[in-house]
């Protein structure tokens, strides 16, 4: 498949502490024929900024984001959350800036979550995937209340061989991360973090994957200090499972 | 120091019983609105109802008029509000020219904003609520944690110790049992109270009535029996047309209680006639203002206030699932107390409601008039990140804001920010366990691993990796030439 290049929006907590999740969105392209590029320069959306409040800090992080991905043909990011920040905050953030505004518009309309570009954009619904195993799947706050992205990602996921996908209680309800606020209310984002855990448990699906590694990774976390016996993916990584695929990061905490 | 929203959240997480009330409560209503929602056939209905709200927002004051006008040609008497002191001077004032030695409150959670019941029983008046929840509660001694389902906190067996104790009957965990009990002693305070006092959850500028919701009768009574009714009303509570009324109060019942139809609707809107001989010998509207100019005059807020308090964020939302309304310290909890509490009582003295929430987007999804709550709280952190004169509120927290300007420095430099990641690796290492965990952090960080494990920096970034392996024979986009900013 040729086309359009990706630009590879790598989050900042896929980029420094899960690249496995970066790699294995590679994997999934190089098996599909999807040419892609990296921006070298990219840090941080802002997102965490401007869920705690502070807007011109963000509004910065805003700026040398559009800077750098302004000339991609189109935007992909293994995230739901940074695509939200992107799509819908940019423009906000610069709401007393016509020309940063419209800037910020023109890159939100080609800035796409990973599995919404592949179902969506290019009618991909099979990945070519094997993974061998119980998949539970998480929804994303802002990926499926945001984006409205619930179906793509499940639609790639049932077109796995050998992945069978049990739907959890609750799949869409929060699981506590929030971002600063998981450190600042520690003992209601860790309660929400169990309730979580509680119906991925009750799956007994032995993987539980999702499309936002900070979900991800506050569940991972919680899953760890438990001892709870599941694997953390993120859906890259399942769909990367297969021949040439990678999947090692996640083993059973 | 921790604070005691999270001291009080902590209790809630702790109760096995809230925990277990508050299952059932948002399994059954927070899913069931959504499903209401999902299966109405007037898909327009919800946005309609916004919009009328807002556009009423346009001429409030026009509104307003109307309505007081409409009500005092029936022969009721309305006293604007501008504080709420000013609303409990004008019901005491009512309550001593009327000799009044007994109240019998309908279910209002404006009455509790004011905080008039402490002043009413000052001047030796006996205050009883009528509403079952608000009564049990009442008898308790304790605070509503739920906007309409006051005493979701309690449940029956501790309801039949207090109806044993309180009322002297047998003690029984039976709900009818507990109900009836219930209903023979508020009929006697019923039909010997001198004053109604309720709240007023809609009024109709057209026809000068003010309209409440109920299903246990017990609002009919307090508004028929006493001679005399005050109705506390907030300025915003307002409809321009019954036709908008009706459209209204149906997404009222239904995100309350999932009912197309609550079993009572009360229009009320003066005292009886000759012609219609039911109701009080006085009628007054005190429609309340207490910070609601302020906010409506903010575009950023005024969103807030199309709010028809039926609850229903409540029942969605996963920190009130969680942590329940005590913790919230306000007689509105849930997320609509969050964006509500500090813009009418102080956004800094509640800062931890306006932070604490994780803009998960729920209770905008379940809203029936569809109010961006997640925006709200947003622009209520925005506020406290930076400081606002119109809101009279300092920088919250000077740290954070030192923290985050440093953050911007690095993110927007990628020169400093890769080194700088790689000294985090470097210092990192002796934390990390051989589950390949970070297990204990200090400072701000032991908010993370006091409960959970935390990943450490990888051993390669992405940016390294694609570097290393997978920038070679790829055209790569050069860096943005990185300058002074």
């Amino acid at each position: 498949m040729s086309g359009k290049t990706v630009s590879l929006f790598i989050q900042c907590l896929v980029d420094t502490m899960f690249p496995e999740t970066g790699e294995a969105m590679i994997t999934v392209f190089d098996r599909l024929g999807i040419p892609y590029e990296y921006p070298i320069g990219q840090t941080c959306c802002g997102q965490p900024a401007f869920n705690s409040g502070y807007q011109r800090d963000a509004a910065a992080a805003a700026k040398h984001f559009i800077e750098l991905f302004e000339e991609a043909e189109v935007i992909v990011c293994p995230s739901g959350s940074c695509v939200y920040m992107v799509r819908h905050h940019y423009p906000e953030l610069f709401a007393g800036d016509p020309s940063m505004q419209s800037r910020a518009l023109a890159i939100g309309a080609k800035t796409f979550e990973f599995t919404q570009y592949l179902v969506d954009e290019l009618g991909i619904i099979d990945v070519g995937a094997e993974f061998p195993g119980s998949v539970t799947y998480h929804d994303s706050c802002h990926l499926s209340r945001g984006l409205g992205i619930a179906e793509q990602p499940r639609t790639l996921l049932k077109n796995v061989r050998g992945l069978e996908l049990i739907e959890m209680k609750d799949s869409d309800t929060c699981c506590g991360f929030g971002g600063t606020f998981s450190v600042n209310y520690p003992e209601i984002s860790v309660a929400m973090a169990d309730e979580k855990i509680d119906n991925i448990l009750d799956t007994k699906a032995d993987t539980v994957t999702g499309c936002d590694i900070s979900c991800l990774m506050n569940i991972l976390g919680r899953i760890s200090r438990r001892g709870e016996d599941v694997r953390v993916l993120h859906i890259a990584q399942v769909l990367a499972g297969g021949k040439g695929g990678k999947v090692d990061r996640g083993e059973k905490a | 120091m921790t604070s005691q929203y999270r001291i009080d959240a902590q209790k809630g997480i702790d109760s096995p019983r809230l925990q277990a009330s508050l299952h059932g409560l948002q399994d059954r209503f927070g899913k069931g609105a959504m499903a209401l929602w999902a299966g109405m056939d007037d898909k327009d209905m919800r946005k309609r109802v916004k919009k009328s709200r807002m556009k009423n927002f346009e001429h409030l004051d026009i509104l307003l008029a109307e309505l007081a006008q409409n009500v005092r040609a029936r022969g009721g008497n309305v006293y604007f509000a501008k504080t709420a002191q000013d609303a409990i001077d004008y019901t005491l004032e009512v309550a001593r020219k009327n000799e009044v030695k007994r109240v019998v409150k309908g279910k209002s959670m404006l009455s509790m904003e004011i905080d008039i019941d402490p002043a009413l029983a000052d001047a030796g008046i006996e205050v009883v609520e009528t509403d079952l929840g608000e009564y049990i509660i009442q008898l308790a001694g304790e605070k509503p944690s739920h906007i309409i389902a006051p005493c979701i906190h309690m449940n029956r067996n501790q309801i039949g110790e207090l109806f044993a104790e309180k009322l002297g009957i047998d003690y029984t965990n039976d709900p009818p049992a507990l109900t009836l009990a219930a209903r023979k002693a508020l009929r006697e305070k019923l039909l010997s109270a001198d004053m109604g006092l309720t709240g007023c959850n809609l009024a109709c500028a057209e026809t000068g009535h003010i309209s409440l919701v109920s299903n246990e009768g017990n609002i009919r009574m307090a508004t028929t029996m006493p001679q005399v009714h005050v109705a506390l009303m907030g300025m915003e509570r307002i409809v321009a047309t019954l036709e908008e009324h009706r459209e209204t109060v149906q997404l009222l019942t239904r995100g309350a209680a999932l009912q197309k139809l609550s079993t009572y609707v009360s229009f009320l809107g003066g005292p009886s006639s000759a012609n219609d001989p039911d109701g009080p010998k006085e009628f007054h509207l005190v429609i309340i203002d207490n910070g609601r100019s302020k906010i409506l005059a903010d575009p950023e807020f005024r969103e807030i206030l199309a709010c028809i308090r039926c609850g229903a964020c409540l029942n969605i939302c996963p920190v009130y699932g969680r942590i329940g309304g005590h913790a919230y310290n306000s007689p509105y909890c849930g997320p609509i107390g969050a964006v509500i509490t500090p813009l009418l009582d102080g956004i800094n003295k509640h800062a931890d409601l306006c932070k604490g929430e994780t803009l998960c987007g729920a209770c905008k999804d379940i809203c029936p008039v569809q109010i961006d709550l997640p925006r709200m709280l947003a622009a209520l952190r925005h506020k406290l990140a930076y400081g606002s004169d119109r809101w009279n509120t300092r920088q919250h927290n000077p740290a954070e804001a030192y923290a985050f300007t440093l953050w911007r420095l690095l993110v927007t430099r990628s020169f400093l920010y890769r080194p700088f990641l790689k000294i985090g690796r470097f210092f990192q290492r002796p934390f990390v366990n051989k589950n390949k965990m970070i297990r204990k952090m200090a400072g701000i960080g032991s908010g993370w691993t006091d409960g959970r494990d935390l990943p450490p920096l990888a051993k390669r970034t992405f940016t390294e990796l694609w570097i290393e392996k997978y920038s070679k024979n790829r055209t790569t986009q050069p860096a943005v030439p990185e300058e002074e900013k």
